[in-house]
C-alpha cells in the first residue's frame, strides 16, 4: 500500500462573518488523501470551499479543526517558522498570473528568487538552474530578461509553474491555473502539467470549476458543495456515474463544446445558499429534488457506490438517488408556468 | 434585409506616442456579419481578437482614442455609424440593447433595482410611474427572479451574481428590444446558474422573434445555444457558418486549432497545436494575420486571403479553405 503524501482528516475552516457573531462555514469536515504522483481534482461552484481547502493545505490558513498530515509530519497547527522549511515541498500556482508576479522584477529573477531562498547555489549555478527551469516549462530563454508586462498570459503562467517547480516540490496546489487563459493556450498549460507530473512524480491538487478540464487531468475527484464533500471517487467513475443528486445536476449542466451531444440537463432551482447559516443535515437538502424529511436530521455519511467511489446521500442505499426520476419541485413548477405565460409561450 | 448588418467595419485606436508620432492599433479590420430575427449568433475568439470591440462599435459606445474609420452598421435598414449621441439614444436601450459582463459593477450601486428599471422605461417612453413599476415586476418575473416585488426594492449589493445578471437582462428587455447583444453573459456565474440564464435568453429570442449576439470564449455555449458562429482573430471574422457545420468541419486552421484544444478532443486525440502570442495590432503583418501561428502557412499567405464560400453559408478567410483534402487531414491530426 502506497503511503499518501498528504492526509487531510475532518478539515474544518471557519471565518468570521461581516456581522458581529456571524461565522462563515467555508469548509466542513473534509477528508481525503493525495498519493505520490497523483492528481486529485476539487470541483464545485463558487463558495464550495475548494480554494479554502487548497490554502489550508499550504497552511496559508490555519485550520479551525481537523488535521493535515504532510508525509510523516502533522502540519495542522505548526508555526509559520516551522512551516517555512516545508514550503519548498508544497507549492502553489494561482489563477491570475498577472497579479501573482511582482511587476518590477524580471522573469529570470522571479524564478531565481525561489532557487536563492531554498538552496545555497552560487550565482552562476543559479543562472543555470533558472535556464534549465525555463527550458523545462518551454519558456524561451530570451524572455528571462523581460518584465512580466511584456509576456502573454500563457507565458506568465509558465513562469508561475517554473517558480513552483524551482524548489523540487512533492505537492503542487493548482488553484484554477487555466481559468484566465484562452482555450488554445490553456491546452498548452495542461499538456505541460501532465508532462511535469510524468517526469517528476509530483502530486497535484487541481482546483477548478471547469469540469472538462478536471476530468482531463485528474485521477480522482472530490465534488464539493457548501464546504462538504458530496461525492468522491476515480475521475472516470464519477463522470460516468455521478451518484449524488448535486453531482448529477452539476455534471449535467456542463456544456460540451460539441453541438452533436444531446444535453440531458437536470436544472436545479435557486442558487447555492450563503455559508453563514448552513442547512441542518445534508447541505444540499434545500435544493435537492429528491429530499425527504430525514435529510434534515443529520449530515449523511459517505455511502459506497463502487471501488473507492462514495456519495454522501441517504438515497444511495436503496438506489433511489437518480434525479431524473424526481418530481419537479412544486413551487418551481408554478413559477415556470407563470414565466411561460408572460413570455407568451403556449404549452 | 437582416435585422443587423455589419459590413467592412474598421475600428482603430489612434493616438500619438511621446515623440508625437502617430500610433494606430487596428482593433477591427473589416468585420462583416449579419444577425437575423430569431437567430442567436455566437462570437468567439481569444483575448484581444476584437469581440467586445465589435459590440462597442455597433452600440456606438467607443471612447477616444477608439473610432470607426470605415464601414457601416445598419440596424433594421438604417445606418448607425455617424449618428449623434441623441439620435443613438433613441435606439439604444429600447430597440438595441446590451447585457454587459460583470453584473455587480454594471448596476447603479446607489439606486434600488426597481428605480433603475423604472428609470430605463421613463427615459424612453411616456409612461406613468405606476405602469413602469408594474412592467418592472413583470419583467423581473419573466427573467426568473423569485419574489419580484421584494427584489424591486433591493439594492444591487444585496443581490447574488446570478440575480444581478438577471436584473441586467431585465433591464435589457424592459423596453422590448429587437436585438440583444450579450457580452459574456454567463462568465463568472456558476454552471448550474449559467444554464438557467442561457435557457432564458434562448427562449426569449425564439418567442419574441428577437435577434441576439452572444460574445463568449466558451465553445460549449456556442455549441448549444447559438445558431451561427463567427470566429474572430486579430480583428477579423476568419470563419462563419451554421454552428453544427463549423464544429464538424472547420476550414480555417485557427478554428481547427480552437476546436481541437477543448478537453474532450484532447482526451480523444491528444494535444495538438498550441496557441501562440496574438499578433501585434500596431504592426499587423501583410497577408494572413494568422500566418505566424499557422501550421499550413505557405508563400501565398503573404497575400491577404479572400473570404471563400465553402458551401451551406459557411465561409472561411483562408487560401486553403476549399482545399478539403488537406483541411480535413489537419483536423484529424491536429
Amino acid at each position: 500500500m502506497v503511503e499518501p503524501i498528504l492526509r487531510v482528516r475532518n478539515l474544518v475552516k471557519h471565518f468570521p462573518g461581516s456581522q458581529p457573531g456571524e461565522t462563515i462555514h467555508a469548509v466542513n469536515d473534509v477528508s481525503f488523501d493525495l498519493l505520490p504522483g497523483e492528481t486529485v481534482g476539487l470541483v464545485g461552484e463558487s463558495g464550495s470551499g475548494k480554494s479554502t481547502i487548497g490554502r489550508c493545505v499550504l497552511r496559508l490558513y490555519r485550520p479551525t479543526d481537523g488535521s493535515i498530515q504532510f508525509g510523516e509530519r502533522d502540519i495542522t497547527t505548526i508555526s509559520e517558522r516551522q512551516m517555512r522549511p516545508l514550503r519548498k515541498d508544497i507549492q502553489i500556482v494561482f489563477q491570475d498570473p498577472y497579479s501573482a508576479l511582482n511587476p518590477r522584477m524580471k522573469v529570470g529573477n522571479l524564478i531565481g528568487e525561489l532557487v536563492k531562498l531554498h538552496s545555497d547555489l552560487g550565482a552562476a549555478e543559479r543562472r543555470e538552474t533558472v535556464a534549465a527551469l525555463a527550458a523545462r516549462v518551454h519558456l524561451n530563454a530570451d524572455l528571462l530578461t523581460r518584465f512580466p508586462n511584456e509576456l502573454s498570459g500563457g507565458q506568465l503562467q509558465r513562469v508561475c509553474i517554473a517558480r513552483a517547480l524551482a524548489t523540487g516540490p512533492k505537492v503542487i496546489v493548482l488553484d484554477e491555473p487555466t481559468s484566465s487563459l484562452d482555450l488554445s493556450v490553456r491546452a498548452g498549460i495542461l499538456e505541460l502539467l501532465g508532462e511535469l507530473q510524468r517526469d517528476t512524480g509530483v502530486s497535484m491538487l487541481f482546483i477548478s470549476h471547469d469540469l472538462e478540464t478536471v476530468e482531463l487531468v485528474s485521477h480522482r475527484i472530490l465534488v464539493l458543495y457548501l464546504g462538504s464533500v458530496v461525492e468522491d471517487g476515480p475521475s472516470k467513475a464519477v463522470f460516468a456515474k455521478p451518484s449524488h443528486p448535486y453531482s448529477q445536476a452539476l455534471l449535467s449542466a456542463d456544456l460540451p463544446p460539441d453541438p452533436d451531444v444531446v444535453l440531458d440537463r437536470k436544472i436545479l432551482q435557486g442558487e447555492v445558499p450563503g455559508p453563514v447559516h448552513l442547512p441542518p443535515g445534508c447541505p444540499f437538502e434545500p435544493r435537492c429534488p429528491l429530499a425527504r424529511p430525514d435529510c434534515r436530521q443529520a449530515k449523511p455519511s459517505p455511502a459506497a457506490i463502487g471501488d473507492k467511489h462514495h456519495a454522501a446521500c441517504v438515497r444511495v442505499a436503496d438506489g433511489t438517488n437518480d434525479i431524473s426520476n424526481a418530481e419537479p419541485l412544486g413551487d418551481g413548477n408554478t413559477h415556470k408556468k407563470l414565466q411561460d405565460q408572460l413570455i407568451g409561450r403556449t404549452s | 434585409m437582416s435585422l443587423l448588418e455589419v459590413s467592412n467595419l474598421h475600428t482603430h485606436f489612434i493616438s500619438h506616442d511621446l515623440n508625437n508620432n502617430l500610433r494606430v492599433a487596428k482593433g477591427l479590420n473589416g468585420v462583416t456579419f449579419d444577425v437575423d430575427r430569431g437567430e442567436v449568433v455566437g462570437i468567439v475568439g481569444e483575448t484581444g481578437a476584437g469581440k467586445s470591440l465589435t459590440a462597442m462599435s455597433i452600440m456606438g459606445l467607443l471612447q477616444s482614442p477608439a473610432r470607426i474609420v470605415e464601414g457601416s452598421v445598419r440596424f433594421d435598414g438604417s445606418e448607425l455609424v455617424g449618428l449623434s449621441t441623441d439620435e443613438l439614444n433613441r435606439i439604444r436601450g429600447t430597440e438595441l440593447t446590451m447585457i454587459v459582463q460583470s453584473p455587480l459593477t454594471s448596476l447603479d450601486p446607489l439606486s434600488r433595482v426597481g428605480k433603475q428599471l423604472v428609470r430605463a422605461q421613463r427615459e424612453h417612453r411616456n409612461i406613468s410611474q405606476a405602469e413602469a413599476w408594474a412592467n418592472g415586476v413583470q419583467t423581473m418575473t419573466t427573467v426568473g427572479i423569485p419574489e419580484p416585488e421584494r427584489r424591486m426594492r433591493a439594492w444591487p449589493h444585496e443581490l447574488s451574481g446570478g440575480m444581478a445578471q438577471r436584473v441586467l437582462i431585465a433591464l435589457a428587455l424592459i423596453n422590448g428590444p429587437r436585438l440583444i447583444i450579450a457580452d459574456e453573459p454567463t462568465t463568472g456565474l456558476d454552471v448550474t446558474v449559467q444554464a438557467q440564464i442561457l435557457d432564458l435568453l434562448r427562449d426569449l429570442v425564439r418567442d419574441r422573434e428577437m435577434g441576439a449576439m452572444i460574445i463568449t470564449h466558451d465553445l460549449g455555449v456556442v455549441a448549444h445555444y447559438c445558431t451561427r458562429i463567427c470566429v474572430m482573430f486579430a480583428g477579423s471574422i476568419i470563419e462563419t457558418g451554421p454552428v453544427r457545420q463549423v464544429f464538424n468541419d472547420p476550414r480555417h486552421p485557427y478554428t481547427q486549432a480552437l476546436i481541437s484544444s477543448t478537453p474532450k478532443r484532447i482526451a480523444e486525440k491528444g494535444y495538438g497545436q498550441i496557441g501562440g502570442p496574438p499578433p501585434n495590432l500596431y504592426a499587423l503583418p501583410a497577408g494572413c494575420h494568422y500566418r505566424d501561428r499557422c501550421s499550413r502557412a505557405a508563400d501565398i499567405c503573404h497575400q491577404s486571403p479572400p473570404v471563400q464560400d465553402v458551401g451551406g453559408s459557411q465561409q472561411a478567410r483562408c487560401h486553403f479553405a476549399t482545399d478539403t483534402k488537406t483541411a480535413a487531414a489537419t483536423v484529424h491530426h491536429g
